[in-house]
């Protein structure tokens, strides 16, 4: 059973009232200090691995030197007997056979290695897998408590203040009206801007000589002269 | 990362805002603080950003227990799981008698993340009250 039920089951019980926390601050604290005792002991583990790796493949380069020396005296031994040497023959034979013995104690110790690396593999695996779910499961006590006390701030400085949370459709509605409202100066903007273009238009035709003339005081002199 | 360096942050943005939106930012005091993030033009709805050790979260309220046409509940709850996947970085919540949709980031995200965050939050909320209206009484 896990961290959820604890927390659904306060949810049920009505522990979401203001001050009432999901697990007592003890159990949390309780529950920190397990989650550091599990990281040491993953520490300490994954050194151990490391040390045993390191006899590991120190015993199996001995195991493999070993069988190297032995498949060479085989040799030896071998070309003592064509030379009917039976003497020297029997003196590499007992060395092969020392070596015989070394190589089986270098092999049981390789397997032992092996074998305790796997299990030290295992529970680092484990211990890995435990902390990271405790981790969770303590980031989902502490996301609850801190949502519960962060909306009990939000409710005290509401509750505390002319500003009030509308409803949603009111909100809704005053937002929008607002946008409309923005969206409508903006219409009423260009509009005013694309009617400002055309008078500068007008102005440029206009000092051109082009289109309706305005009448000045020279072409009212002008005019008056000419009826004379 | 806590409250006060994204206020600072959303504070200065001012015109050079990513998403289009202005924030106006207060923090609120309690035992957990609290910010208050108000989109400029849409300031009823606020988003309230809080920062635990290990994410940064944003919650914006929708409607309280007592707004839902009781007989539409349960076709809201259907509504609101079948929304939870297409809604992009938001999702459903409750808390207490009240619905709110949320974003949860980690405290390694930059401010443009979170600035993009609170926008696309406000955006939803405006599209689910808009879409969900039918579910309030």
């Amino acid at each position: 059973m896990g961290i959820l039920n604890k927390i659904l089951t306060a949810f049920r019980g009505g522990a979401t009232e203001v001050g009432q926390s999901i697990v007592d601050a003890n159990s949390t604290r309780i529950f920190e200090q397990e989650i550091r005792d599990a990281e040491n002991h993953l520490t300490k583990a994954k050194r151990e691995l490391t040390d045993v790796m390191a006899k590991e493949m120190q015993a199996s380069r001995e195991v493999d030197r070993l069988k190297r020396s032995i498949s060479e005296h085989e040799g030896y031994a071998t070309q003592a007997l064509e030379k009917e040497n039976e003497t020297l023959a029997m003196e590499v034979a007992e060395k092969i056979s020392q070596l015989d013995q070394e190589l089986a104690e270098q092999e049981s110790a390789n397997a032992n290695f092996t074998a305790h690396a796997t299990r030290l593999k295992d529970l680092v695996r484990k211990t890995e897998r435990q902390l990271t779910d405790y981790q969770r499961q303590l980031s989902m006590v502490k996301t609850t408590e801190s949502v519960q006390k962060a909306t009990a701030s939000i409710t005290d400085s509401f509750a505390g203040s002319s500003s009030k949370l509308l409803n949603a459709k009111d909100s809704l509605e005053r937002i929008k009206a607002r946008q409309q409202q923005f969206d409508d100066r903006l219409v009423a903007a260009e509009q005013l801007a694309d009617e400002n273009s055309d008078k500068s238009l007008h102005d440029k035709l206009a000092e051109a000589g082009i289109g309706e003339q305005k009448s000045n005081a020279n072409a009212v002199l002008d005019r008056l002269k000419a009826r004379k | 990362m806590n409250i006060h360096t994204i206020a600072n942050h959303l504070n200065d943005l001012c015109d050079k805002s990513h998403t289009g939106l202005q924030f106006d930012c207060y923090p609120i005091d309690g035992e957990v603080e609290v910010l208050q993030v108000n989109i400029v033009g849409r300031e009823e709805i606020p988003v309230f950003v809080s920062v635990t050790e290990n994410q940064v979260l944003c919650i914006s309220y929708l409607w309280g227990e007592d707004e839902v046409n009781q007989d539409r509940r349960l076709a809201m709850f259907e509504t609101m799981l079948e929304l939870n996947i297409p809604m992009p970085l938001s999702s459903f919540a409750k808390i207490d008698d009240k619905y709110v949709i949320y974003g949860a980031l980690s405290v390694q995200s930059d401010m443009q993340e979170i600035e993009l965050e609170l926008s696309v939050l406000s955006d939803n909320c405006l599209e689910v009250i808009d879409e969900m209206v039918d579910y309030l009484k």
